[in-house]
C-alpha cells in the first residue's frame, strides 16, 4: 500500500526530474554550498515550528502543578523533583470512559459512512445514467461535504427531541445499557449522515479510474449490478477502503461540535472524550495545564497511532 | 474517444440485454424521442427493448425509468438512493427546516410556533454589533487563515520537493497536526500563548518582546487563533501542493533552466501558475475548515463563553442555541453562515461542472 501516490512519485523523481544516481552525488557533493545548507536549515526550522506545541506539552504533562510549571522552561524536561506521572493517571481516570464511548459510535459510523459512501460511488460512476439527471444528485451529495454544520444543528435537536429513540431502544435498557446511551446511537446517525459525502467523493476518485473492461465484462456475462459490485467492485477497493477508514475514522473521533449538541454535558454517562477533554483541567484555582497536556495526549492516542501507522493512507485521504 | 466507447457499450448492453429477454425487441416508437432528446444519435434506431405493453407492470416502470434516466437507473437505485436520502434528510432537510425555524420567534422549550413567519430575526443580526463583528471576523479569520495556510504550505511543499533526505520524516512531521483533534490543538496552543510560562512568550523575551497576552488581549486573539491554525492545516496545504508539483512534467523544470531561470523565477513564473488546480481545491477545504473553527475557539475559552475578540458566526450561533436558546435567532445566523459558505462553494461547484467533474 505504501507504493500508492505520494511514494510513487519519489521514484519519479531519482529517475525523470533529476539524472538520478550522477546528479544527487553531484548534489551531495556539491551540498557543501550555502544554498543546500540553508534549505536544510529551513526545513529543521520547519520541524522544530510543527514539533514545538507537541514537545511542549508533553514535557509539561509530567511536571508538577503549579510548581513544576512555573519553575521551569516549557519546553524542558521536568527535572526529578518537579517529575510526576499523577496528572496522567488522572486524565486516565477522567477520559477512560470517554475513550470507551468515543469508540462505541466511532468505529460503527466510520464503518457504515464508508460503506454507504462506496455503494453511492459504485451507483453514480459504473452505472449508466444520463448525465443531467445524475449530475444534480452528484452535486447536492458532493456539497455535503462544505456544509457549516452550524446551519443544520437547530433541526438536529428538534429532530432527535422528537424521535422516540428511548422506547424504540427499550431492549438495549432491559440489558443494563444506561439510557443515556441514546446519544451515542444519535452521534452514529449523524456522523454517518454527514460522513456519506466525503467517503463518497473519496470512492468515486477511485472507482472513475477502474478499469470499464473489466466491469464490462462482468456485466456482459449476465452478472446483474449488484453482483458485479459483490464480486468485483467490492474486492478491488480494499486499498481505498483503507484510506477512507482511516480518514473517517480521524474525522469521527476528533469531531467535538455534534457531541456538544447531542450529549451536551461531560458529566453525561455517555460523553464522548473530547467533550471530557475540552473542560478538563478547569477549575476557580486556574487552569491545571499538566493535566489538560496529558489529557490531550490521551486522547489523541488513537488517531496518533492510526496516523503513524497509516500516514500514507491518512495522507491520500487528505490529498484527495 | 470516451463517447464512441460509451455508445459501444450501450449498445452491447442492450444487445445483451435483448438476447436475455424473451421480449419483443425493436419496437422503437417511443424509445426512439426519449434516445433523441438525449441528442445521442448513435442511440436512435439501435435495438431498443420495451415491454411492449406484454410484460408485469412493475417491470415496466422499471423499464420506462430506465429509459427516462439511463440504463442502469433502476438497478443502480437501491446502491446511491438510501445514501442520496440520508444526506438529503440531514443536509437540505434540515437546512430548508432551519430557514423556517429562522422565520419563527422560537426561543422556548417548546416546539416553534410555525403560524407566525417573518424575517424579524434577521432585522435583528442586521443591527447587532455582536453579530456584525462576528461576520467581519469570519471573514478576516477565513482569508487570512486561507492566504496564509497556502503560502506557507506551498513553501513547504517546494522546499520538500527540493530532493532533501529522510524526505518521508520531515512530510510525516509537517502532516502530524492534521491528525489531531481541534480540542486537543486547542490545548497545545492555550499553553503555547500561556502568559507567564508558554514558549511564545519565552521565546520572545529572549528577544527582549513581551510577555503579550495573546488569548487574553481582543485585538489580538484573532491572530493567534489564525496562526494555530496555520500550524494544525499547512501540513495539508502541503500535500495538495506536493501532487501538483509531481504532476508537471520534467520537461517544464529543464525549459526554464536552459533559459537561464534562476530557481526563483522558475517557481515564479513556471510552476507556480500550473499549480491553480492544487491552490483552488486546497484553498476550498482550507476555507470550509475556517468556517469550522467552532471547535477550537470553543475549547480554547473553555466553554460557551464569547471568545473575545475572536467570536466568529459559528461560536456566536451555537451559544445563542445553546446557551441562551434563542433557537430562532441562531437559525437566522446559520442561514447566513450558510450564505457565506455558498457563496464559496457555489462558484468551486460550478467551476467542477464545467470542468466535467461532476
Amino acid at each position: 500500500m505504501s507504493d500508492e501516490p505520494l511514494d510513487g512519485s519519489d521514484s519519479t523523481d531519482s529517475t525523470g526530474r533529476t539524472d538520478g544516481i550522477a546528479d544527487r552525488l553531484r548534489d551531495d557533493l556539491a551540498g557543501v554550498d550555502g544554498y543546500r545548507v540553508a534549505l536544510y536549515v529551513t526545513i529543521l526550522a520547519m520541524t522544530a515550528f510543527f514539533l514545538t506545541p507537541i514537545e511542549s506539552g508533553l514535557v509539561t504533562a509530567f511536571k508538577t502543578n503549579p510548581e513544576g510549571i512555573s519553575s521551569t522552561l516549557p519546553f524542558a524536561p521536568p527535572p526529578p523533583r518537579f517529575f510526576t506521572l499523577e496528572k496522567w493517571q488522572t486524565a486516565l481516570a477522567a477520559l477512560g470512559r470517554g475513550m470507551v464511548n468515543s469508540a462505541l459510535y466511532a468505529v460503527p459510523a466510520t464503518i457504515l459512512s464508508a460503506l454507504l459512501g462506496s455503494f453511492a460511488a459504485y451507483g453514480l460512476t459504473q452505472a449508466d445514467w444520463r448525465a443531467r439527471y445524475k449530475a444534480p444528485v452528484l452535486t447536492m451529495l458532493v456539497a455535503g461535504i462544505f456544509i457549516p454544520y452550524q446551519a443544520v444543528l437547530v433541526p438536529l435537536s428538534q429532530f432527535w427531541g422528537a424521535m422516540p429513540l428511548q422506547e424504540l431502544l427499550t431492549p438495549l435498557w432491559v440489558l443494563g445499557v444506561p439510557e443515556a446511551y441514546t446519544g451515542l446511537v444519535e452521534l452514529t446517525i449523524t456522523h454517518v449522515a454527514y460522513g456519506i459525502p466525503i467517503c463518497m467523493v473519496l470512492f468515486r476518485s477511485y472507482y472513475r479510474n477502474v478499469s470499464e473492461e473489466m466491469i464490462e465484462a462482468a456485466r456482459l456475462d449476465g452478472a446483474t449490478f449488484r453482483r458485479t459490485y459483490r464480486r468485483i467492485v467490492f474486492p478491488i477497493s480494499t486499498p481505498m477502503f483503507a484510506v477512507v477508514l482511516i480518514y473517517q475514522f480521524t474525522q469521527i473521533w476528533n469531531d467535538l461540535l455534534f457531541a456538544l449538541i447531542l450529549v451536551s454535558t461531560e458529566s453525561s454517562p455517555a460523553a464522548p472524550v473530547v467533550l471530557i477533554l475540552a473542560g478538563l483541567g478547569e477549575s476557580m484555582e486556574g487552569q491545571d495545564f499538566a493535566l489538560r497536556m496529558a489529557g490531550a495526549f490521551i486522547a489523541a492516542l488513537p488517531t496518533l497511532i492510526v496516523y503513524i501507522m497509516f500516514g500514507e493512507e491518512f495522507a491520500e485521504g487528505v490529498a484527495t | 474517444m470516451r463517447d464512441i466507447l460509451s455508445s459501444v457499450r450501450q449498445r452491447l448492453r442492450r444487445a445483451a440485454h435483448a438476447t436475455r429477454t424473451s421480449g419483443d425487441a425493436g419496437d422503437g416508437g417511443e424509445d426512439d424521442t426519449v434516445a433523441s432528446d438525449d441528442g445521442d444519435p448513435a442511440l436512435d434506431g439501435a435495438a431498443v427493448v420495451t415491454d411492449g405493453g406484454t410484460a408485469a407492470s412493475g417491470d415496466g416502470i422499471a423499464e420506462r425509468l430506465n429509459d427516462r434516466f439511463g440504463d442502469d437507473f433502476t438497478e443502480s437505485a437501491p446502491f446511491w438512493l438510501p445514501p442520496f436520502l440520508l444526506v438529503g434528510l440531514f443536509v437540505y432537510g434540515a437546512i430548508a427546516w432551519n430557514f423556517v425555524i429562522s422565520l419563527t420567534d422560537y426561543e422556548g422549550f417548546i416546539g416553534p410556533d410555525y403560524s407566525d413567519l417573518d424575517f424579524e430575526m434577521y432585522v435583528r443580526a442586521a443591527n447587532d454589533s455582536g453579530v456584525i463583528d462576528a461576520t467581519v471576523n469570519t471573514f478576516l479569520l477565513v482569508v487570512a487563515f486561507t492566504a496564509v495556510a497556502l503560502a506557507f504550505g506551498m513553501v513547504l511543499a517546494i522546499l520538500i520537493d527540493r530532493n532533501i533526505r529522510f524526505e518521508n520524516t520531515f512530510r510525516t512531521i509537517y502532516l502530524l497536526p492534521m491528525s489531531l483533534s481541534f480540542v486537543v490543538t486547542a490545548q497545545f496552543w492555550l499553553w503555547m500563548y500561556n502568559y507567564n510560562n508558554g514558549v511564545v512568550n519565552i521565546v520572545l523575551g529572549t528577544a527582549g518582546i513581551g510577555p503579550i497576552s495573546w488569548i487574553g488581549n481582543s485585538s489580538l486573539v484573532l491572530w493567534a487563533v489564525v496562526f494555530a491554525l496555520v500550524w494544525q492545516f499547512s501540513g495539508y496545504t502541503m500535500v495538495v501542493y506536493l501532487a501538483g508539483l509531481r504532476a508537471i512534467p520534467t520537461e517544464h523544470y529543464e525549459a526554464a533552466r536552459v533559459d537561464g531561470a534562476s530557481t526563483l523565477k522558475m517557481y515564479w513564473r513556471v510552476i507556480l501558475p500550473q499549480l491553480k488546480g492544487s491552490t483552488i481545491s486546497a484553498a476550498i477545504v482550507l476555507m470550509v475548515f475556517a468556517l469550522k473553527a467552532f471547535d477550537f475557539l470553543y475549547s480554547l475559552v473553555s466553554g460557551y463563553r464569547p471568545p473575545n475578540g475572536a467570536d466568529i458566526l459559528a461560536t456566536k450561533m451555537v451559544r445563542e442555541a445553546y446557551s441562551t436558546n434563542n433557537w430562532a435567532y441562531a437559525s437566522a445566523i446559520a442561514i447566513i453562515l450558510f450564505l457565506m459558505a455558498l457563496s464559496i462553494i457555489g462558484p468551486y461547484l460550478y467551476y467542477e461542472y464545467k470542468q466535467g467533474n461532476l
